[in-house]
């Protein structure tokens, strides 16, 4: 039951002020930049598109590392190893599902 | 007032249930009956039912799953012998809508409460003694991880006597198993029974992974973990990846039949192929949660009984790490034929192959261990051995069928019914059958008994070719999976010989039993007891304390230096540990687990039912049990110092008996 724990305890990092400043900048720069790719109509609706694509997924780690102080050190490393997993099951399961589904829907005629 | 449920439900007109249902009542009442005579309900009820220690819950684990052995293993007898009789002008002795009920009971009960739940059994047996532990890291959500996979176990037996269970194979596919076609309670049995058990085991994995990650035994580097662990380790990985994907597509296809939603209908948009996919993204790691434990059993004792460590210990903890991940890339492999383009099924197909080379790498570190070992050909060496030739043969019609252009022709045909049982009954039962004698001195202090054993071994080994070879043959004769009744004169004496073959097996099962019966009544001959608790020079940590182990496990948690410490510093004579004792913290049996369970039952009977406010009962009692125990602040206790230095002294007494009688 207890005993000393073989690994060090995770999540017991807080970020300093610095870094969540740093953090909610690179936030409202990515937003705005978000907003400006649709509502410039610079770019045609399939560019905006992925854009918007890159856009969030670099939001995603910009929040993970200065909110959430995902990084590579020691204390961390099973939180970001369980995110990993994480995404790559994430990746596995909706990536394999939509490319087998995508496939059968063209030879099945199934939409 | 009772929602579908009336008397008509109960039925009485099939005499084969009728039949049942007074054998198990006159059973299940001289067991109620037995244990008020001996007045040991206070005993049962608190040094079993409300334990959350983990060697306890592994033995109930074990019993359930003998008893769903039991179970699972008439429903396959009554198939062959139907099958057997059911040629040309004889319809044989079961109506097709009995004989799809027990395909499907047959299959749901064999993988989810007898195999899951012996795999799970022998994790909890062995996990925390191997890497040093005092118990799992949260004990109380394994007792109730137990008490999930119970409530399931009974819903699905229920189903025998009040109404009936689902008759569209274990995997329920749909449209068949939509309400349309569907509208009785069977597939809200199955529905039900496997959610809540999916709970328990989703709790289970991420309860073992955790004890895994955080509680080993100082010193207890990735690298130096026995290998059983390894494998537990990676089965509770693909447990926690899996097991929520088959929560969800049971739970869209509940919403299908208890709201009219259209997920997986013929119509209104709904698409029936998506279902198979995503079981199947659950299925194909599901097999790979149960053989992977099993290859741990059989590193363990390939290792002990050639009396030499593990051959390529690296290359088998890479060889498992590399099936888990492999295992979640290849469950188009089931439904080839569904419509997908060549692009899907030859990655997948590929992917399928590939796994082969991996389980090669083991099947030859287990060769390479027995090469110049003093191999002791005990009844878990047998079981081992008749693994590797099993195994390798499902192995290799598994390759067969990987191959798409070759699975258009086996699909759905019985070489494919024959191919999963060569490598679920090669590799998941004789792997848990070995572990069990292996491990059964540790949980109970004495040997079972060998020769016993051995007959069992060779009826089921015999018994299994005999049963299942048939089914290669007819399957490349044409004959599909789960028919009822055939003309084809070609496939009558294979069917014979396959008869034959399921009743060798009833004998090894008769010969378990007899093995268990004869073991308990000579537990205390001298050569039966195991006073030393290490009665096949053994390697690993669990070895190294008494048998049974005290509730605590360890007297003082031992440090590791390397693989297989325990049996290094046995052999340089080493003596363990002189640290000093202290009081040892341990959490305090509950009955917490036992009312949730109680009342998930309430739940999922009153659903199947369409009883709501049964239901609702159900539920409110789960909650209000769940915040009355997160209340409960008096859940842990420590072992004072003196009984710590009792037990110890008792168990270096009865070493010292062992030395004198040597």
């Amino acid at each position: 039951m207890t005993q000393a724990p073989t690994t060090t305890m995770t999540g017991d990092s807080h970020g300093s002020y610095p870094s969540y400043l740093i953090g909610f900048v690179l936030a409202v720069i990515l937003t705005v930049a978000s907003f400006a790719a649709v509502m410039s109509h610079a770019l045609s609706p399939g560019m905006a598109l992925a854009a918007l694509t890159v856009l969030a997924v670099v939001q995603i780690v910009v929040h993970l590392v200065f909110f959430l102080h995902m990084n590579t050190s020691t204390e961390q490393s099973w939180n970001l190893m369980c995110f990993i997993f994480a995404a790559a099951s994430v990746i596995v399961i909706i990536g394999g599902t939509i490319f087998i589904m995508h496939d059968t829907a063209i030879n099945m005629m199934s939409r | 007032m009772l929602g579908k449920l009336s008397l008509s439900a109960i039925p009485l007109d099939v005499p084969i249930l009728v039949g049942t249902f007074l054998g198990v009542a006159v059973i299940g009442l001289a067991v109620l009956g037995a244990v008020t005579y001996y007045g040991k309900w206070g005993y049962l009820w608190r040094d079993w039912l409300t334990t959350v220690d983990h060697k306890r819950l592994a033995v109930m684990y074990i019993i359930l799953a003998i008893v769903m052995l039991f179970r699972g293993f008439a429903d396959a007898i009554m198939m062959r012998t139907q099958l057997a009789l059911a040629y040309k002008g004889n319809p044989g002795y079961l109506p097709p809508h009995h004989y799809d009920q027990i395909f499907s009971a047959h299959g749901t009960i064999m993988i989810f409460f007898m195999a899951m739940a012996f795999m799970t059994g022998l994790m909890n047996l062995v996990v925390p003694l191997q890497i040093g532990a005092r118990d799992v890291a949260f004990p109380f959500l394994n007792s109730l991880s137990f008490y999930m996979t119970l409530v399931g176990a009974l819903l699905i037996n229920i189903s025998l006597f009040i109404g009936e269970f689902a008759q569209c194979g274990w995997l329920v596919y749909p449209p068949l198993s939509e309400m349309q076609f569907s509208p009785g309670v069977g597939v809200d049995y199955y529905i039900w029974a496997v959610q809540i058990s999916g709970v328990g085991t989703l709790l289970t994995g991420v309860n073992f992974f955790t004890t895994i990650v955080k509680m080993r035994a100082p010193g207890m580097g990735w690298m130096q973990m026995p290998v059983f662990t390894w494998t537990a380790f990676c089965t509770t990985v693909l447990i926690m990846v899996s097991f929520p994907v088959l929560t969800v597509t049971l739970a869209l296809l509940s919403l299908d039949r208890y709201l009219g939603m259209h997920f997986f209908t013929n119509d209104a948009g709904g698409n029936v192929m998506l279902y198979l996919s995503m079981i199947w993204t659950w299925g194909h790691p599901e097999v790979y949660i149960l053989v992977i434990p099993a290859f741990g059993v059989f590193s363990e004792v390939t290792a002990t009984f050639s009396q030499k460590p593990l051959f390529g210990y690296k290359t088998m903890v890479y060889a498992t790490c590399s099936i888990m991940v492999l295992s979640f890339v290849v469950w188009v492999h089931h439904f080839f034929t569904m419509g997908a383009g060549a692009n899907v099924n030859t990655f997948f197909g590929i992917m399928t192959m590939i796994i082969a080379v991996p389980t090669g790498v083991k099947i030859f570190n287990w060769l390479f261990t027995m090469y110049k070992g003093r191999v002791e050909f005990t009844a878990p060496m047998h079981w081992t051995l008749g693994f590797m030739i099993t195994f390798s043969i499902g192995g290799m019609t598994g390759v067969m069928m990987a191959m798409p252009a070759a699975d258009w022709i086996l699909h759905n045909s019985l070489f494919l019914i024959a191919h999963f049982h060569n490598v679920i009954i090669g590799g998941v039962y004789f792997g848990y059958i070995a572990g069990m004698g292996f491990w059964f001195p540790k949980a109970f202090g004495f040997k079972l008994n060998e020769a016993w054993g051995k007959r069992a071994f060779w009826c089921w080994f015999v018994g299994f070719y005999l049963a299942f070879i048939p089914l290669y043959v007819l399957g490349l004769e044409g004959m599909t999976r789960r028919m009822n009744h055939y003309d084809n004169p070609d496939w009558y004496p294979w069917m014979l010989v396959a008869e034959v073959g399921a009743i060798v097996i009833a004998c090894g099962i008769v010969c378990q039993l007899t093995q268990l019966y004869v073991s308990i009544r000579d537990r205390n001959l001298p050569e039966n007891l195991d006073l030393t608790g290490d009665p096949w020079n053994g390697r690993t940590l669990e070895w190294s304390i008494s048998s049974p182990p005290p509730a605590y496990n360890f007297a003082v948690i031992p440090d590791i230096h390397g693989l297989d410490t325990f049996h290094t510093e046995k052999q340089l004579g080493l003596k363990a540990h002189g640290k000093p004792l202290a009081p040892i913290h341990m959490p305090k049996n509950t009955s917490a687990g036992v009312f949730i369970g109680l009342f998930s039952f309430i739940l999922g009977f009153a659903s199947i039912w369409y009883i709501w406010w049964l239901a609702a009962i159900g539920l409110i009692g789960i909650v209000a049990t769940m915040i009355l125990r997160s209340a409960d602040r008096d859940v842990d206790y420590y072992v004072p110092v003196s009984e710590i230095e009792h037990n110890e002294e008792v168990y270096s007494r009865r070493i010292a008996a062992a030395q004198a009688a040597e």
